[in-house]
């Protein structure tokens, strides 16, 4: 009987390490926020996050000062590093959706001790991409009637027909729900909170945002549903979201960008970026905090081979448009292949990409490297550079080459595009920082099921364990259905 | 027999046991019961006869509300409202209005779904009886309980109490209102 247990452990690792019940895990997450002192390093980073956001807020002021000529953008380069930051933090948001809703609906337990702040990430990812169209059309405060719908005294009504219109309804929904889901998900720890703060103000402030919540079979009865059927309406919105990003390019008429491959071919980018911001936040996360037996090494398998996964999706992606530029026949297509990786004034940033999203999570084939947390760290950082790369290949080689060499013109950025985008960087540390202080950063009711003692009768709850249940009582030499 | 008592509430240690007293507590005819545990358990909903929620139904209903929404809004836009001719193109290009209404749907799917669900469990509700009672704090940490409300039919102080006790409870506690 053994060597089946032995099998099992290996094709089911525990997704809790340590010896813990209900009360050493509520206070293990728990207490994070609520007793420990808060360590130095946190004000260390904090501070350097809030220093570097106030990037943000100087180029937001100059922005909305002088206009949006502060930034490179030109004729054709139009679209520059506003959409590149766009598309790019978005894209970063959709694992956070995937681990919460994808996996959740797939019944896989390992997201439970990473989902809550996969989901802070979205959020504030989300925050973080909505400000570049926001800002990019230059006053804000009149972008209302631009982009929704309603009953003005001009009269005149947005253009449902176009990408940039669905692009409103789909980011904005997405930002709702992963806020909805992300809160729902925190009214019962919340209330956890409540019950154990010591401090009457965070009594109080837990005890508000918490609801009243107190545990009820009938509540929960409920909840489960709520949350359940929240799983399943961001699935598909999830996928649509990343879809309706690449329809702003897929749908023009510009070559490098009127691609049929497109939506697929975003939504993997954008899990593959997202993962690999998960674990450049969870690996030093889960060592600072002590949180090594919820976050164990197995989660970080799992992420390292999703990333090997999706990432292979999006290699298929360069391959596939480089073959539709050569087997579409026309001339353009194929110069603009030819212009991207050969002949373009940016064909390094071709090969950087390659470098970058291609070649770099090979590494991850080996155990070696899947199960070293440093190179897995490494390996992120990579891939968040070669996605962001990616997005300029698309968007500025396919702009500053387009199909008359009359309106060709090079592109640069300014010292506002990067101060703006890594402004963006800053104000999201500085959002990660403060979740990290004040909420509990891992699901503490979802880790409680985890533990066995949360089986009733002793009665297993996976599949395979019950399997494994069957087969200890009988004999295994026993011929089938006998 | 005591006075003004919201009920009696007994703790348990173990889901397991939290269940087992469930179903006696159904068995022996009590009605106005609730357990409290401080995460979801399956095996409970039976135990205590709680009946499948209307929520889904619900949530449906809020998103086909906002499918009817999304597509009335653009048809109106572009149909009635404000029709533009662009390159003799149909003016009902219902695939383009495909995105916004599936959009709405999942919006509004997902607003009746959590306030949906808070608006049935009556939530929010900062004060309620059972936090008079010191050790239900636990109830979001790692302690199980059982209710039996006063107003329950076949409620009786002496009567329940002595059967609340007989079925392994670590303790029973009065429920002051």
């Amino acid at each position: 009987m053994r060597d089946l247990k032995e099998i099992q452990l290996a094709m089911q690792p525990p997704m809790v390490e340590g010896d813990h019940d209900f009360g050493t895990v509520s206070d293990k997450i728990g207490d994070v926020t609520l007793k420990k002192r808060t360590p130095f390093h946190w004000f260390i980073g904090f501070g350097i996050a809030f220093i570097v956001a106030q990037l943000l807020m100087m180029t937001v002021t100059t922005l909305l000062a002088r206009g949006i000529g502060i930034w490179g953008n030109n004729q054709p380069v139009g679209w520059a590093f506003d959409i590149i930051n766009f598309v790019w933090w978005i894209g970063i948001g959709h694992a956070g959706t995937l681990i919460s809703a994808i996996l959740l609906l797939l019944n896989q337990k390992w997201r439970t001790s990473i989902n809550r702040f996969a989901e802070a990430m979205t959020l504030f990812a989300v925050a973080c991409a909505a400000m570049f169209p926001l800002l990019h059309t230059g006053r804000p405060w009149l972008a209302a009637y631009w982009l929704f719908p309603y009953p003005n005294t001009m009269g005149i009504w947005p253009q449902f027909r176009s990408p940039l219109i669905w692009d409103v309804f789909a980011v904005s929904t997405y930002a709702t729900i992963s806020l909805l889901f992300w809160y729902v998900g925190l009214i019962p720890d919340l209330a956890t909170l409540r019950d154990r703060a010591k401090n009457k103000y965070f009594k109080f402030l837990y005890g508000i945002f918490s609801w009243g919540w107190r545990g009820s079979a009938r509540h929960w009865h409920r909840y489960e549903i709520a949350y359940l059927i929240l799983a399943g309406i961001s699935t598909p919105l999830v996928l649509s979201v990343h879809s309706i990003v690449s329809f702003d390019f897929a749908v023009s008429q510009l070559p490098g960008w009127h691609a049929t491959i497109f939506p697929p071919y975003f939504v993997a980018g954008a899990i593959f970026a997202g993962f690999a911001m998960v674990l450049i936040l969870c690996i030093p996360l889960r060592v600072w905090y002590g949180m090594k037996d919820f976050i164990t090494d197995t989660h970080l398998i799992y992420m390292g081979k999703v990333m090997l996964a999706t990432g292979l999706i999006v290699v298929y992606g360069y391959a596939m448009e480089a073959f539709f530029g050569w087997y579409s026949a026309s001339q353009y297509e194929q110069f603009m292949i030819y212009n991207r990786a050969i002949s373009g004034p940016y064909w390094y940033m071709y090969w950087l990409l390659l470098l970058c999203n291609g070649a770099s999570i090979q590494l991850l084939w080996f155990k070696r490297f899947r199960e070293s947390p440093f190179w897995l760290f490494i390996i992120s950082l990579i891939v968040s550079v070669g996605m962001w790369l990616e997005r300029f290949v698309i968007i500025v080689t396919s702009l500053n080459r387009d199909f008359l060499p009359s309106s060709w013109a090079m592109y640069s950025p300014t010292m506002f595009d990067w101060t703006m985008f890594i402004g963006t960087i800053g104000f999201f540390f500085t959002l990660i920082y403060l979740f990290v202080r004040f909420l509990p950063i891992i699901s503490i009711f979802e880790v409680r099921t985890l533990l066995p003692q949360a089986n009733v009768h002793g009665r297993p709850q996976d599949f395979d364990e019950s399997v494994l249940a069957i087969e200890e009582t009988y004999d295994r030499t026993d011929p089938p259905n006998k | 027999m005591k006075e003004n008592l919201y009920g009696l509430l007994a703790e348990f240690d173990t889901p397991t046991e939290l269940v087992d007293a469930a179903n006696s507590v159904r068995e022996a005819g009590y009605k106005r019961t609730d357990a409290f545990s401080p995460f979801p358990i399956h095996e409970i909903d039976e135990a205590l006869g709680i009946k499948r929620s209307i929520l889904p139904v619900l949530i449906f209903f809020g998103g086909l509300t906002g499918t009817l929404l999304g597509v009335s809004l653009q048809v109106f836009v572009h149909y009635i409202d404000y029709p533009l001719n662009i390159g003799g193109r149909p003016y009902l290009s219902w695939l383009s209005f495909v995105p916004p209404a599936y959009e709405l749907t999942i919006l509004l799917a997902g607003f009746t779904a959590v306030f949906g669900m808070l608006f049935l469990n009556g939530l929010p509700r900062p004060y309620h009886p059972l936090f008079n009672v010191p050790r239900f704090a636990l109830a979001t940490r790692e302690k199980f309980f059982l209710l039996v409300e006063a107003s329950d039919p076949k409620y009786s102080y002496d009567e329940t109490r002595a059967m609340l006790e007989g079925l392994d409870a670590q303790e029973v506690f009065d429920v002051p209102e």
